[in-house]
């Protein structure tokens, strides 16, 4: 079926090319947004549950539609542009953080050979484009023209440069012990006559902490939220924001967290690997089915820590860090080169 | 005209005019901007030209981190912005200069160089490997000293930064987490057994 696709709009020379793409863009962003959505309502009612609590429950069958009333709220609602506030940038931040959030989805794999965009740099390509939404934060922190926005943009920065670097080096083990950076290939390198004892996780069980750990503070997720910190600096880089702006604030940070939650089982948990041993027939097969239930265990987490977990201060959160996360990731990595070097871990089938 | 030369012309294009705004826009928090596009732009380059390691370290590096500092710095400073605009005529001379020397410089190399090195098919592509592996392949074997050296260097510059920012006030607070960690109770309570009533002396 999609071969003929294929076939069919790339008879039509570059032109098809170009739209054979831009329908395979669709294809992941529509179900993208629409997760959010659901997301977003999911968050609501689990975090209900844990407060004791129903959760949205009127709109729609279980309140299901919830989310979809909020979002048409949001867009009729009149974007507010406060005096003084730097024009373009104002109405340009949003935008540049939806953005990288939305491309970094180009390599994400959801089975093997199902893939947008199978290039060999494909770590290195998430790595710089979840450091680059970081901008559409500073910026509209900064166009606001207010001190709140601004202070919550400058812990943004802050928190995000410095997790980065945590992330970075969990990521440095990955690919010493797969030895690549595509990520259907490090998928490919968790696979073996052992099923689960395979994946990455055991070997690198602490860069596989650090790195959910520093996921969530790197999209400025409860308990690392100060950004937005209710509490102290009202909302934080989006105060000054409204309407469908904020809307897609909302969209870039939501996206940036259903993809961290994708990513995780990639590189750890073996992808779309299944966890049982092969010889169970159909359940112990790979299919996309393990990747999206590993995906969405993770987008639990990050409502449960939400919930559960109270918020860090700003200096125990650099510490955390910087003191905490750095050298344990500096030591790991050299733990992991000597895995690789020395052969005690086998690497793939 | 293939879609690569249009898209070429596109991002130099983009590049040459993002990096005429950073010498020429008021603001400098959009100078600073004008810069990562000029980053940004310069990377696609790289990218078309298949060094597609090389595209996404300056990425990574340039855009990710070390402009986001930059800017941070930029937003800080309260830079009151006319002085800054009379200084840059007066300069101009000496900056045309040395853009002048530098150019001479690159088109000296690159000619050189070009002169010396047939350009043939990409190693990479002709080893069967990816442009990733090709470089650290020739990083950590042929040219390992020189990457261990600018690793050093690199380094102490990072420590020497620190010494350089690290200043004992007096009358500092500071915490310490593992002393908070490791408080008792019978650190901070005490508890004082008393009656519950007392005989008051004027009471009736």
């Amino acid at each position: 079926m999609t071969d003929l696709l294929r076939e069919f709009f790339l008879a039509f020379g570059d032109a098809g090319l170009v739209i054979w793409t831009v329908l395979k863009i669709l294809a992941i962003a529509v179900p993208l947004i629409v997760a959010v959505a659901m997301f977003v309502y999911w968050e609501r009612k689990v975090i209900g549950w844990m407060h004791v609590r129903m959760g949205p429950n009127q709109i729609g069958p279980l309140g299901l539609l919830q989310a979809f009333a909020d979002v048409f709220k949001l867009l009729f609602k009149e974007v507010v542009r406060p005096t003084k506030a730097n024009k373009a940038l104002f109405y340009l931040a949003p935008l540049i953080a939806l953005v990288p959030s939305f491309a970094a989805w180009a390599v994400i794999p959801f089975d093997d050979g199902l893939v947008l965009a199978d290039v060999n740099a494909g770590l290195l390509f998430l790595l710089a484009m979840t450091s680059m939404g970081v901008y559409g934060i500073i910026i509209a922190g900064w166009a606001s023209n207010s001190r709140y926005a601004m202070l919550g943009a400058m812990r943004a920065a802050a928190q995000t440069v410095s997790y980065e670097i945590a992330m970075g080096f969990s990521l440095v083990s990955v690919l010493i012990l797969s030895g690549s950076l595509n990520l259907s290939a490090i998928v490919a390198a968790q696979s073996g006559p052992y099923g689960i004892a395979e994946w990455f996780m055991w070997p690198l069980l602490p860069m596989f902490v650090i790195y959910f750990v520093s996921g969530v503070a790197e999209t400025n997720r409860a308990p690392f939220d100060v950004a937005e910190g209710e509490s102290e600096i009202v909302a934080g880089f989006h105060v000054e924001y409204s309407g469908s702006a904020f809307a897609i604030f909302f969209l870039a940070e939501y996206a940036n967290m259903i993809l961290i939650s994708f990513l995780a089982p990639v590189l750890f948990l073996g992808g779309w690997l299944s966890p049982f041993p092969a010889s169970w027939g159909w359940i112990g097969g790979p299919s996309w089915l393990w990747l999206f239930v590993k995906a969405f265990f993770f987008a639990f987490c990050y409502l449960w820590f939400r919930a559960s977990f109270p918020r860090y201060r700003y200096d125990q959160i650099m510490r955390l860090g910087w003191k905490v996360f750095i050298p344990i990731t500096l030591f790991w990595v050299m733990v992991a080169g000597c895995m690789k070097y020395f052969g005690w871990v086998t690497i793939g089938a | 005209m293939t879609f690569q030369s249009l898209c070429f012309y596109g991002f130099s294009a983009v590049t040459v005019l993002a990096a005429l705004a950073v010498i020429s826009v008021r603001q400098p928090v959009h100078a600073a901007l004008c810069l990562v596009l000029t980053f940004f732009s310069a990377a696609c380059l790289w990218l078309l030209a298949d060094a597609e390691f090389l595209a996404i370290a300056l990425v990574l590096v340039y855009v990710g981190a070390v402009m986001v500092l930059f800017l941070f710095v930029v937003m800080m400073l309260d830079v009151d912005i006319a002085p800054l605009r009379e200084g840059t005529m007066r300069l101009l001379p000496v900056g045309i200069a040395v853009a002048v020397i530098m150019l001479v410089e690159i088109v000296a190399l690159a000619g050189m160089r070009a002169l010396k090195i047939a350009a043939g098919p990409d190693p990479a592509i002709a080893a069967g490997g990816s442009n990733v592996e090709w470089i650290a392949r020739v990083l950590f074997s042929e040219y390992l000293l020189p990457f261990e050296v600018a690793a050093l260097i690199l380094t102490v510059g990072l420590i020497a930064a620190i010494p350089l920012t690290l200043r004992k006030r007096a009358g500092l607070k500071t915490q310490n987490p593992s002393r908070q960690v490791r408080v008792r109770r019978e650190d901070r309570v005490r508890l004082v057994k008393m009656a519950a009533e007392t005989k008051g002396e004027g009471s009736p």
